[in-house]
């Protein structure tokens, strides 16, 4: 500890143009300027790779097993990540995989037949005997249980994708940290999405 | 001969690819004979490229804004109010992301993976605040960032605590570095991000323990100011460096220092050097001695470090999940049975090969060896620079903030009786 009280007073041994000062002085700038070399070179490496588009995160619905994990490990609760509904690639089914569960006992919007923890999915007769599956993004909570269903009985067209409005795009994405099958990466902001239909296996980039 | 075979080849395999592409939709959209008119699905746009501008504009505005506080202005009022702006822009507003210590990951990644590319946002919120420190100071610390910002408005009684502890507290930030530019160039992990203790709360929602940490960090920042700041921040160590020869600094005294000592007590970071001791004076032909010790001590420090995070580096790298993944399927290989592991589950799935897993797992683990060198060496240079300057003897005549460690948040000033 420094004891304030003892201390003396030696002002006036170095002179304010001293020989010592200026070689001090001399020394700072070379310094300062070598750091700023420094900042300039580290930025130089890193401009190599600079790029003036805006990245985001996003799902490969390709890639996506599923596990459940978006809905568990984004920071935000609920999730950025919700189901979306490709309607080009849906079969409007009665029986469907996305909507039911395997054992329900009737098809029907039945709350025990739901297969979505809470019941984000809606279903809407159209004509005999095809009915419309449209997915309420307020309450969806992204877990995929429909996504499961409707990829493994069905034709895949609810898949998983972050919602960009809602993802704070973290600088490193929690989810993609955890997810086991490396199916979320940095898209550009330009073309933000990754819905199945306009983003076919065959055509993907 | 050979190009017809080629070609027939060619088109039975077009033929087949299309049957399988055709095949996908097991059930195929039907015809609708009622009009009905299908949904699209709503795919909102991410935030615009020109508002990540308009925060480096902020971010510039507000940098120059507290440089100028604290070099002319001199109105602690002023910094306090550009802090309370920054809380809110940077903090609450714009969720706490981007950040200029998390950019010090992404910069690495930049260098070690070409992979990745750098935005300009995020190269410029790393370079723009170390070129000002350079200059004014570490008035990025005071002003501009959110979460300097928080801790500093929470500040209700600062304790003095003992050189000697703040001295070894001050190697964690250098060890925090060490260890986030180890993970993110060797594209692990963005720990400065994930641990961060006050994004939770400018976010309003976080996991349960990142809750605990920040809170607790805020109410341990009511009697140790700054904590994160001064025994963690990793982007601090290099604002320091940059700090010690910066141009211009905020001074205490606008004239002449008077050696009132008013001001001695006023630093909440016990960023304030003291005039010289006369005992220290007289211990200086002791010192010389020393000083050599320690010096050659330096690189046998540097060897020590780079052994010790060498061999470390078979540990550390497990926190890589893809070394981790394979570690657990040639020691526990019972594992592939378990249903409920999703990331084994997910591998056996995926149709990758072991070999093609180990292969990638050495690759980073390779990778962990040489950066568990550097990082243990520059962590065996960080404890002999410190041990070193603990003996260093440097003439102070007045009270002058320690330009390495000073914030410039302008509180001292304000004790200053000098006007002008």
């Amino acid at each position: 500890m420094l004891n304030v009280n003892s201390h003396k007073q030696i002002r006036g041994i170095e002179m304010e143009n001293s020989p010592k000062n200026s070689r001090r002085d001399f020394i700072k700038k070379g310094t300062r300027l070598s750091l700023l070399l420094t900042l300039g070179a580290v930025g130089g490496i890193a401009a190599k790779h600079l790029t003036g588009e805006k990245y985001v995160w996003q799902i490969d619905p390709f890639k996506c097993t599923q596990c459940g994990r978006c809905a568990t490990s984004c920071v935000m609760s609920p999730s950025a990540v919700k189901c979306i509904h490709a309607y080009d690639l849906c079969g409007y089914c009665d029986l469907c995989g996305g909507y039911l569960k395997p054992d329900a006992n009737q098809r029907s919007t039945a709350a025990e037949n739901q297969l979505c923890p809470t019941a984000a999915i809606q279903r809407k007769y159209i004509e005999e005997p095809y009915f419309e599956y449209v997915i309420d993004e307020s309450l969806c909570i992204g877990c995929a249980k429909c996504v499961k269903g409707c990829t493994s009985f069905g034709n895949g067209s609810l898949h998983l994708q972050i919602i960009q409005n809602r993802c704070l795009n973290c600088n490193e994405c929690s989810i993609a940290r955890l997810c086991p099958s490396e199916a979320i990466s940095r898209v550009k902001a330009s073309n933000p999405y990754k819905v199945k239909g306009s983003f076919t296996k065959e055509g993907k980039s | 001969m050979d190009k017809w075979i080629k070609i027939a080849l060619i088109f039975t395999l077009l033929i087949f690819s299309l049957e399988g592409f055709a095949q996908k939709q097991r059930f195929p959209k039907p015809e609708f004979g009622t009009g009905y008119s299908q949904p699209t699905p709503v795919t909102p746009e991410p935030r615009a490229l020109a508002l990540e501008y308009t925060d480096v504009i902020v971010l510039l505005i507000v940098l120059s804004l507290s440089s100028w506080i604290a070099i002319k202005d001199r109105s602690r009022k002023k910094m306090l109010w550009l802090s309370v702006f920054t809380l809110l822009y940077f903090g609450f507003y714009r969720d706490g992301c981007i950040c200029a210590i998390g950019s010090v990951q992404n910069v690495a990644l930049t260098i070690f993976d070409p992979g990745y590319a750098i935005s300009i946002t995020t190269l410029l919120f790393f370079l723009l605040p170390l070129i000002f420190t350079l200059y004014f100071g570490r008035t990025f610390c005071a002003g501009a960032c959110p979460l300097g910002a928080i801790q500093d408005l929470l500040i209700v009684k600062p304790l003095s605590l003992p050189e000697w502890l703040r001295k070894t507290l001050g190697i964690l930030p250098y060890l925090y570095l060490a260890l986030a530019v180890l993970f993110a160039a060797t594209g692990t992990d963005f720990i400065i991000c994930r641990y961060d203790p006050f994004v939770g709360i400018f976010r309003m929602d976080a996991a349960f323990h990142m809750v605990i940490i920040g809170i607790a960090f805020l109410l341990m920042g009511m009697f140790v100011a700054r904590p994160y700041c001064r025994f963690l921040c990793p982007y601090g160590v290099l604002l320091n460096w940059m700090s010690k020869f910066s141009k211009w600094h905020l001074a205490i005294t606008p004239a002449a220092c008077i050696q009132c000592k008013l001001c001695s007590d006023s630093c909440p970071f016990d960023a304030i050097d003291y005039p010289t001791d006369e005992k220290q004076v007289k211990q200086r032909i002791w010192g010389v001695n020393r000083f050599l010790v320690y010096a050659v001590l330096i690189p046998l420090w540097i060897i020590i470090g780079g052994y010790a995070g060498s061999k470390a580096h078979v540990w550390i790298s497990k926190a890589n999940p893809k070394v981790y993944l394979a570690e657990l399927l040639i020691s526990k290989p019972e594992v592939r049975l378990d249903e409920k592991n999703l990331d084994v589950q997910a591998f056996l799935s995926s149709g990758k090969s072991m070999e093609m897993l180990v292969d990638e797992a050495s690759v980073i683990r390779r990778k962990f060896y040489f950066g568990g060198w550097i990082a243990g060496g520059f962590m065996g240079l960080v404890i002999g620079m410190t041990l070193l300057n603990q003996i260093i003897f440097r003439t102070k005549k007045d009270y002058q903030p320690n330009k390495g460690n000073c914030y410039s948040c302008v509180r001292c000033v304000t004790y200053c009786p000098v006007k002008n």
